[in-house]
This record gives C-alpha cells, structure tokens and sequence, in this order.
C-alpha cells in the first residue's frame, strides 16, 4: 500500500514535473554550452556529443569583449535599466500614496486609468511614439529610453505599490499626525520605511522588464554605441549569412546573466510579490 | 480635516518652512503627487496613442508631414493579402499559444501546489524563462531551430532514428509557425503558473475536505472545487496573455523577422516592416491601430467569458 501510494506519486507528481523542469531549462543548458563550445566541436556532432563539450574554451567570450562594441551595451543597457527604474519608482510612488493614502474623490478612477494604461501594448505605440521622439529631438538617445519605459512601468509599479500602502496600517499615519509632523515627514519617516519590500519589489520588475524591453529600443536607436543588449545581439551581431552561434550564444548569456544574478538575490520578493499582486 | 486649519495661519506668514507648509494643503499635495505619473503618461502614452490613430488617416512618411486621407490606409490594408495573413495568423498564434500555455501553466501550478522538498527553489527555477529577456532566449530558439545543427534534428535522426532527415523548422511556413508558437508557450508558462499557484494558495482546505468527506472524486474536486475558485484569476491572467500574445513582437522578430514568404508576420511586425523599416508611418500606424478591435474584442471575449459564471462560487449571475 505505502509502495504504490510512492509510485503514485512519483508518477503524478515528479515525473511530470522533471519534464518541465528539463525543457524550461534547457535552452539555457544549451545557450551556455554552445558559450564555450570550441567551432571544431560546435558544428561536428558526428564525432562530439553535442550535449557535452570536451575542450571548452573561452574564445567566443573574449571575441565578443574585445572585438565587438558588446562592453558599451551592456554599460548602455545598465544606464537606461538604472535611469528608467529610478525615475519609475519615483514616480509611481508618490502616485500610489496619493491614491491609497490621500484618499481623494475620484482615487479609485485615477488609480484605474493608470491601471488601464497597462493594457495598451507598446506594438501600438512604437510608430507615433517614434515621431513625438523625433520632435523632441530625443532620436538615437539612450534618454529616450528612459523616459518611455515609464509608460509600462509606472502603470505596474504604481498598482504594487497601492497593495503595499494597503497594508500599512493608517494609525501610524494619524499618530505622526497628531504629534505635528508634516505630510512629507510622514511620507519619508513612516510610510517610506514601511513600504520598503514593495519598493524593492517594484525596482526588480522594472529593470528586468526595462533590460528585457525591445521593440521601442530597436525603432529608436541607430547609432552601435547606443544600442541596448537585446537590440545590438540582433542587429550588430547577426552579420551575414554564417551565423557565429558561439558569440550569439555567449552575448546571449551575459546578456541574460545581470537580471538572472539580481532576480537570484531577490527571489523571494519577486515570487511574493508576484503572487500578492495577483492576489489583489 | 484639520490639517487646513493647522496650514492656513503658516502661510500667510512668508516663514522659511513655508514650502513645507504648502505640502500640508491636501490638494496640493495630491496634485504635486500624481503630477510625475499622469505627466509622463500623458505624453509618452496618451498623446502617441491618439497620435497613432491620427496618423492611421493620413499618409505620413518618415521626412514628410502627411495629409488626412480619409480610410484609404484601411481600405488598402483590406484589399492587401499580407495584411489578411498577419491577421490569420496573429488569431492563430495567440489561440493556439494561449490555450497552450493556459492547459500546462495550469498543471504545473497543480503540481507545485504540492508538497515536496526544495519547494520554493524549485518556484525560482521555473521562472527563469519569463525573467530572462525575450530577444536572448528566442535566439537560443533559433539556434535550437537551426537547419543544419538543430539538437532536435539531432535527437530525431541520430539518436532516436525516428527520421531520416533534418527537420527544416523555420524554411517553410507551417513548420515555422509552429515553432513560434512553442517558443511562446516555453516563455509563457512559468507566468501563468505562478499567478495560478497564487490562486490556487487561496482556496480553503476546508473545502476538500469537506468534498473529501462526502467521496468526491480527484475529479470531481477539480471539476467543482477548484476550477471554479480558480475563473475570476483565470479571467485576469487570461486576457493579459491574449493582450500581449496577440500584440506580441520580440519572438518573431528575433527568429523569423516575418518568413519565410511572410508567413509568420504577427501585425506588430508588418506594422514595424512597413511604418518604420519602411518609411509608411500612415500605413504602419494604420497597421497597428487595426489591431485595436481584436485586442477589445479578445479582451471581453476572455474576461467575460470567464468572469461571468460568478454563480459558480454562489454568487448572482450579473
């Protein structure tokens, strides 16, 4: 009885989840093999196991930091991930404590409109954008990044952030107040501090979705210096018709590997808060 | 409230703290507070966004300001096959995508909803997919789909013997689609199972026990317990995934950028061919305002769909 409730369960539960586990990761098994993958056994299976590598080296790594512009899109990428999450969480903060705490008439219509700009998918926008990019002169820089990407963060930022005041309790609040603090101090002594694990939460989803966004950096960048990661992999290191996988995998991890490493440190904000907004 | 009658004394007197004090006027400071938000919403999403329709009547190109022509964009768009084959299959691609990553985002939810060791590592693990950017993983996609080196291929022919050829992935249009779509569905699932394994943490034991107690089924508990709990949840992350998957556009640039012969072009990419690697912005910006009543209709379609049968959890039907 205890034997096949085992076997039950191993059949029901592990396996499958084995199976998922297995193909959610492989591609990155794959990305990160192909890395270090001398070309002589990358593109001969008949003679190497292509799941394994027997010299591995690290040529695609160096070809790709010393040969290509790779260092100043990453710096680039990292700039504008910093830029936008900075200016996101600045102002989706205050616009969450004024909508939870300020409680004014009409809150709840103004947190729903900011909401709603969620939905609208940036593959609608990119074109007029480009040209009120144009107009501001704002074309080929890394700034106009920055301040578009608020247009998909401050709308899920600005909605974490209201379920995190939610749950400050307004006693505190009315305590300060009592005692002669001004509206500001509350906010940067008490409200602030308290807020933190939703502020740290919001900042990991911002930079790992301004680090991953693409189609607004690839309609209005041009120049190689001012490409992000995703758009310069693609654009810069697709040459020609003989694809160098190697580097295209390697640029491919280290790509991958700051927002793998942050997200690491993070997780259990990220998982928590994931679920608490769904929650919601 | 009294915080007007502790300000208005303090700003009559022009005191050093006064800018201070002028936050404590609740209006004001609502106002300085929703100003950053609303600001850059306004003009970068707001403004393109009506922009963007203007534009879709007119035959604006890049260098040369446009004149309104009326629906000639659309009436051209109508008359245009490519058009007709980014919209069959934009619908086809997010069907089969969604429903894909809604049937296994859902079992792997169920299965870590049980209890086992390393539980919440392996939660971090899974996600993995959906953290790291689109662009990087559909190039491993693509290298994955390669003709000549695929390790699918590979798998087939050399080791499993089931095929005597490679298998051409992304050289003709059927094949190609299809791999799109699985590329969606790996990056997909770990979203939705997360968001459902939060839904699925919300239903009281008590519930299955109780159903348990009266000899229901496996079956039968999912059917009448848990599937019902899970609409209102199912409703959200649905119509997000129909949203972004219908209007999706990293994936298909990334591995096919549209081929071969144009058949895997999803409408933000013909709108990204023909608006700005074209020069047509009217025609692009028509393009990509066209999809607007899809995205509206798919919207209702799913939440309505799922959210009305509140009545399940004992609820009035509207």
């Amino acid at each position: 009885m205890a034997w096949d409730s085992r076997a039950r369960r191993v059949m029901m539960i592990y396996l499958p989840l084995s199976c998922f586990v297995l193909i959610l990761l492989f591609p990155f098994y794959w990305m990160a093999i192909t890395s270090f993958k001398p070309n002589a056994e990358l593109l001969n299976y008949k003679e190497h196991n292509p799941f394994w590598i027997t010299s591995p080296t690290l040529a695609h790594i160096k070809h790709l930091l010393f040969n290509t512009a790779y260092p100043t899109w990453l710096k680039t990428t990292m700039f504008v991930a910093v830029g936008s999450t900075t200016l996101s969480l600045f102002a989706s903060t205050l616009a969450a404590y004024a909508i939870e705490r300020l409680r004014f008439r009409g809150s709840p219509y103004v947190g729903l409109g900011i909401y709603l700009a969620y939905l609208v998918p940036p593959s609608i926008l990119f074109i007029p954008l480009a040209t009120v990019i144009v107009q501001f002169g704002l074309f080929d820089s890394p700034m106009a990044l920055i301040l578009v990407y608020p247009t998909f963060l401050v709308p899920f930022c600005t909605w974490l952030l209201i379920g995190y005041f939610k749950s400050i309790p307004y006693e505190l609040e009315e305590c300060a107040l009592v005692d002669g603090a001004t509206r500001l101090q509350i906010l940067r002594r008490i409200t602030l501090p308290l807020a933190v694990p939703g502020l740290i939460s919001a900042g990991i989803f911002s930079f790992t979705l301004s680090w991953n966004e693409f189609i607004y950096a690839l309609a209005f960048i041009q120049s190689g210096a001012n490409k992000t990661v995703p758009v310069a992999i693609l654009t810069e290191l697709v040459t020609g018709d003989v694809y160098q996988w190697g580097a295209l995998m390697a640029g491919s991890l280290l790509g991958s590997l700051p927002v793998a490493l942050f997200y690491s440190l993070f997780v259990d904000y990220y998982v928590s808060s994931l679920t608490g907004a769904v929650k919601e | 409230m009294s915080v007007t009658t502790l300000t208005s004394p303090a700003l009559a007197v022009r005191q050093p703290g006064w800018i201070v004090r002028l936050f404590d006027y609740k209006p004001f400071l609502i106002v300085m507070c929703l100003a950053p938000a609303i600001g850059l919403l306004a003009v970068f999403l707001t403004y393109p966004l009506g922009l963007g329709v203007w534009l879709a009547f007119t035959d604006t190109t890049i260098g040369q300001r446009g004149v309104f022509i009326g629906f000639e964009n659309f009436q051209y768009l109508v008359k245009d096959p490519l058009w007709w084959n980014a919209v069959f299959y934009s619908v086809v691609y997010t069907g089969i995508a969604t429903f894909g990553k809604f049937a296994l985002g859902f079992w792997l939810a169920l299965l870590l909803n049980n209890h086992f060791p390393f539980k919440s590592l392996l939660r971090a693990i899974v996600l993995l997919p959906w953290i790291v950017p689109t662009v990087l993983s559909a190039l491993a996609f693509w290298w994955i789909y390669d003709p000549q080196f695929s390790i699918i291929s590979y798998l087939l022919v050399d080791v499993l013997h089931w095929r005597s050829t490679n298998v051409d992935f992304l050289g003709t249009p059927w094949p190609a689609r299809f791999s799109l779509i699985a590329a969606n569905i790996w990056r997909g699932i770990p979203f939705v199972a997360i968001s459902l394994l939060a839904g699925l943490q919300t239903i009281s034991p008590s519930l299955y026990e109780a159903a348990m107690l009266d000899g229901a089924s496996a079956w039968q508990r999912f059917r009448y317990i848990t599937f019902p709990m899970m609409m209102p949840i199912l409703a959200i992350v649905m119509t997000f995934s129909i949203i972004f998957t219908f209007t999706d556009f990293q994936l298909v640039y990334a591995i096919t950028r549209g081929g071969p012969v144009n058949s895997t072009h999803l409408l933000a990419t013909l709108a990204f061919q023909r608006g700005i690697a074209g020069g047509e912005l009217g025609e692009g910006a028509a393009i990509a305002v066209s999809m607007i009543p899809f995205l509206v209709f798919a919207t209702l379609f799913s939440y309505f769909g799922l959210a009305r049968r509140k009545w399940q959890q004992g609820e009035a039907n509207d």
